[in-house]
């Protein structure tokens, strides 16, 4: 007798045509709103940051309060590189990239082994010393005043990334798909499975055989890379690295996209970040302590009405008018 | 010989003042992590709230700090309790995860509450002028106002470690820290414990940044600037262990004074990478697969 593989890791694989429908109002927003590319493409480096973070958090449940840093230091490694001369995006990109992973690499094994209040004090302290760093190396980064004089070769040699943005924001979007794939496929393989175990139980997930720490470090480095090229993608598009990518604020940013879209969930992270991004935009000119009743009222409000964020919201809709 | 001895009096009372402030405000998240499982980022508000509360009624309405302090410490304890109640109590074993993202919430909105109210710049610290005095000690001159701090946490530790230790209700504590399932099942009223406890560690909170209100300064960032130095001290203690809490906060306290004196241009760098160090070294050796 042959046992049925249960629907829902399956289903993990299958494309649904639901899925088209953010991919296609993507390149709608590139043709029908030429005057806001600039912010279009924050968002989605924004989805891209907010994607890594739901693997490591989300998938592998590693709770981090220092995102930041992989970010961060996506976006100094790239600018750098394009200061010191080396101009090409791409590999600029995966530079950064690899920068945060070799970083997060390096870490991982030690942090990984804490969870709970430790891990969040580590993370936290971490964020903290880079930033603090950044801040200090003034004949590297720049310091307060941030990295400037960045510029960047043609994409592919053809296209010149212009002040209206539109060679970036394709940029940004190819670089969000070509990872979203990646990442769509590594959520569903036994890898992903098995980070999920571990999120869930981890005692369980040791006994039965899963090198659980490698797996986290290997996780925690697959996102930092995410999180760097992200980073390195916003330096690039924006030809600008201030202190600010290192700050607590950034980490405080991207887990509000995640939670507001829906964490654990792929496309949560591609819906939380443009919705937050945009009204953020709206409030740009209110004082920015007002801004955070915002934040804090969607993460309270999320927490103790909608634990699935928007998605979920939509999910248990869905469910209610179809009942089986 | 002179200098250094003298330097180290200086470090040791600076110190050991700031660890005070820091213990103060750290025994309710051990409290609070010992007993529910809940990790309250958002502990540091409720310092940041008894400290504006403590010094504006001094400052607005000419109250002596001795009215000040404890009527902030009151209504925080209060307060907290109507926190606790509102949002804490959908926490409990909620998994770490919506406690991270919640309590992250309430430290965003404290923040906005606490511009809102008092405005968004650090509050002087004007200190009583019997506190503004300073003594020579062995050359150094050291502000009346260090002095007091330490011997009010002095007595607070004191009566804390009576309080925990002598009495009903810090029996019922250690028994509910220790399992919580078996001291409700043996009759102790845990949810009233929870509350209870609840409103002592906010209302020490509060004492704290009343208090401390010349060390740690108050500003509307408050509740993230200190977030980390008292995680370290609750990461270092334990569970709900509050002896070791002290001892922490007062080394805490030295070092980081001791590494503001030594080394001024790269203080942050040296005290957090000494913390990360001192929280992995004591987590060496545990299997990534404990809980």
């Amino acid at each position: 007798m042959v046992r049925r593989i249960p629907d829902g890791l399956l289903a993990r694989h299958r494309f649904h045509w639901g899925e088209a429908v953010f991919w296609v109002s993507a390149l709608a927003v590139f043709s029908l709103f030429p005057g806001y590319l600039t912010l279009a493409t924050t968002a989605l480096i924004m989805a891209l940051f907010a994607l890594s973070l739901d693997l490591a958090m989300g998938f592998a449940g590693i709770v981090t309060l220092g995102h930041a840093t992989f970010f961060g230091l996506g976006a100094y490694g790239a600018g750098l590189l394009a200061v010191e001369g080396y101009q090409e995006p791409i590999m600029g990109a995966v530079a950064g990239g690899v920068l945060a992973a070799v970083v997060a690499l390096g870490v991982g094994p030690l942090i990984l082994r804490l969870e709970g209040l430790p891990l969040l004090m580590v993370t936290l302290s971490i964020g903290l010393l880079f930033y603090e760093g950044a801040n200090k190396l003034t004949w590297l980064t720049g310091g307060d005043d941030g990295l400037q004089g960045i510029e960047i070769a043609p994409l592919l040699g053809q296209f010149p990334f212009t002040v209206y943005g539109h060679t970036g924001y394709l940029y940004a979007l190819a670089w969000l798909f070509v990872l979203f794939v990646a990442m769509r496929r590594l959520v569903a393989s036994p890898f992903g499975v098995s980070l999920q175990g571990i999120r869930e139980n981890r005692a369980r997930m040791r006994l039965v055989g899963t090198p659980v720490l490698g797996h986290l470090v290997l996780a925690y480095a697959i996102s930092a890379f995410m999180a760097g090229v992200a980073g390195a993608v916003s330096a690039q598009t924006t030809k600008f690295v201030g202190l600010a990518v290192f700050s607590l604020d950034t980490s405080a940013d991207v887990m509000v996209m995640l939670v507001l879209g829906g964490i654990g969930r792929i496309y949560g992270a591609l819906l939380g970040a443009p919705i937050y991004v945009v009204v953020k935009d709206f409030a740009a000119a209110w004082n920015p302590y007002h801004w955070m009743f915002v934040i804090g009222g969607l993460l309270v409000v999320v927490v103790r009405f909608a634990r699935g964020g928007i998605l979920g919201m939509l999910d248990a809709a869905a469910s209610r008018m179809a009942p089986r | 010989m002179q200098q250094f001895l003298s330097g180290a009096t200086f470090i040791a009372l600076y110190g050991i003042s700031y660890g005070v402030v820091l213990f103060t405000i750290s025994i309710g998240l051990v409290l609070t992590l010992g007993l529910m499982r809940v990790v309250n980022l958002a502990h540091l508000a409720f310092a940041a709230f008894g400290g504006y509360l403590a010094v504006s009624l001094t400052n607005d309405y000419g109250l002596s700090l001795g009215v000040s302090v404890p009527a902030a410490v009151l209504a925080v304890a209060i307060f907290s309790i109507v926190v606790e109640r509102l949002f804490y109590v959908h926490l409990y074993g909620a998994g770490e995860l919506n406690q991270v993202l919640m309590t992250i919430g309430l430290i965003f909105l404290s923040v906005a509450t606490i511009n809102m109210l008092f405005g968004p710049d650090v509050l002087p610290a004007r200190l009583a002028p019997a506190l503004a005095k300073t003594v020579e000690i062995s050359g150094y001159p050291i502000q009346m106002y260090r002095l007091f701090v330490t011997v009010v946490g002095a007595i607070l530790l004191f009566l804390l470690w009576m309080i925990f230790d002598w009495t009903s209700f810090g029996a019922r504590l250690r028994a509910a820290v220790d399992n919580a399932t078996m001291a409700q099942a043996i009759g102790i009223d845990v949810k009233r414990l929870f509350s209870m406890a609840f409103a002592l560690g906010s209302g020490l909170a509060a004492l704290g940044g009343a208090v401390g209100y010349a060390i740690l300064p108050l500003e509307p960032m408050y509740p993230f600037k200190y977030l980390p130095l008292v995680l370290v001290v609750v990461v270092l203690s334990g569970f709900g262990n509050i002896k070791a809490s002290a001892g922490v906060a007062v080394f805490v306290g030295v070092v980081d004074t001791a590494c503001r004196f030594l080394f001024p241009a790269s203080a942050a760098f040296v005290i957090y990478s000494l913390l990360i160090g001192l929280v992995l070294w004591r987590d060496r050796g545990r299997p990534a697969s404990v809980r």
